[in-house]
């Protein structure tokens, strides 16, 4: 069982990976849509590749407010 | 007609297949354009019909197969007019969404959503009208009406009900949420699942196999198994006017044309 901080690593790594930001350039306290400018679709996006990683389903409504990676990260683990 | 190139969408007839992509900027969003270009394809059917045994539909863009209504036409055009004008205008619009909707719904060839992306709200009910969905794993559906104090009002309802069991149904209507592909094939909504991308290679190889099969016995095989609930789908009319009168609902739509921020599509 994954503990929060590798959720986080791994949250990390995938944004890192699909927006094409450099490796180790994301913190988990970042503001996603600032850090990666992305819009609402670009997070949908995000969520489906998050959901296919992890194995999880993650409903939109779980993510509503939620702008940083390590909240993103909580609320994945939640359903590990 | 075989082939056509409009200014929201394209189709190519060719052995027996027709391919029609969605192409409107920025994510095939359904308003009069593409409603009017829609209507072009359902009135070349008569022509293209005995020639034709399958019909793949697929997108263009890259955020998906279609966001859905085109939110920021309905609010701009209702918002110039008095009450009784705008509901006048939502309900004619429906009326000739829905002649579309049962037009590839009943379609005596075979019907291939190959979707990507965003598959929301109307482009969801697009799908909806097809026999076979196939999705990539990037792809995700919702029926997010509720968030604007609607209800899907292209047919998706009666449809989504026809394919699936209730729970489900009523899980996405109640919480607007999305789901992705691969819980869309487990509740059976998606037939195939491709890889990223792949989604039109797969329709194409499947519609290389129904291609094959007698054309008599499958377009009666197709009316028999999928009747098209009509009175329902009136009744689904009848309850999105009724509530789009209501003054809350301007008032979402306004918020979410001049939300410029990053969230317009999440809850």
């Amino acid at each position: 069982m994954r503990t929060l901080e590798q959720t986080t690593q791994e949250v990390l790594d995938l944004a890192s990976k699909h927006f094409q930001v450099p490796a180790g350039s994301l913190a988990p306290e970042d503001d996603f849509f600032k850090k990666l400018g992305i819009d609402s679709l670009q997070t949908l996006e995000m969520l489906s590749r998050l959901e296919n990683h992890f194995g999880i389903e993650l409903p939109d409504y779980e993510v509503q407010g939620v702008s940083d990676f390590k909240t993103l990260a909580e609320r994945i683990q939640s359903r590990l | 007609m075989k082939s056509f190139t409009g200014k929201t969408l394209r189709w190519e007839w060719r052995e027996g297949i027709i391919e029609l992509t969605l192409d409107r900027e920025p994510a095939n969003e359904i308003g009069l354009a593409m409603l009017g270009e829609l209507e072009k394809f359902v009135s070349a059917f008569g022509k293209l019909v005995p020639e034709t045994s399958v019909c793949i539909i697929s997108s263009a863009r890259k955020q998906g197969f279609s966001a859905g209504a085109d939110l920021r036409e309905l609010y701009h055009t209702a918002a110039l007019l008095s009450k009784a004008r705008r509901l006048s205008g939502v309900r004619n619009f429906l009326k000739r969404i829905h002649a579309v909707m049962n037009a590839i719904d009943a379609a005596p060839f075979v019907t291939i959503a190959a979707v990507h992306g965003v598959c929301f709200g109307g482009g969801f009910e697009l799908a909806l009208a097809c026999d076979i969905i196939v999705a990539d794993k990037m792809a995700r559906f919702a029926f997010p009406e509720l968030r604007l104090g609607l209800i899907p009002g292209f047919g998706g309802i009666p449809r989504l009900k026809r394919d699936l069991g209730n729970a489900f149904v009523r899980e996405l209507l109640l919480t607007g949420r999305s789901v992705n592909a691969a819980r869309a094939q487990a509740v059976g909504l998606v037939a195939q699942l491709a890889a990223e991308g792949e989604a039109m290679r797969i329709a194409q190889a499947t519609a290389a196999q129904i291609v094959k099969f007698d054309a008599v016995a499958r377009a009666a095989a197709k009316k028999f198994i999928k009747p098209v609930p009509r009175a329902e789908l009136r009744r689904e009319v009848d309850l999105f006017c009724k509530l789009f009168t209501r003054p809350a609902v301007m008032a979402a739509l306004k918020k979410f044309v001049e939300d410029f921020g990053p969230m317009p599509y999440l809850p």
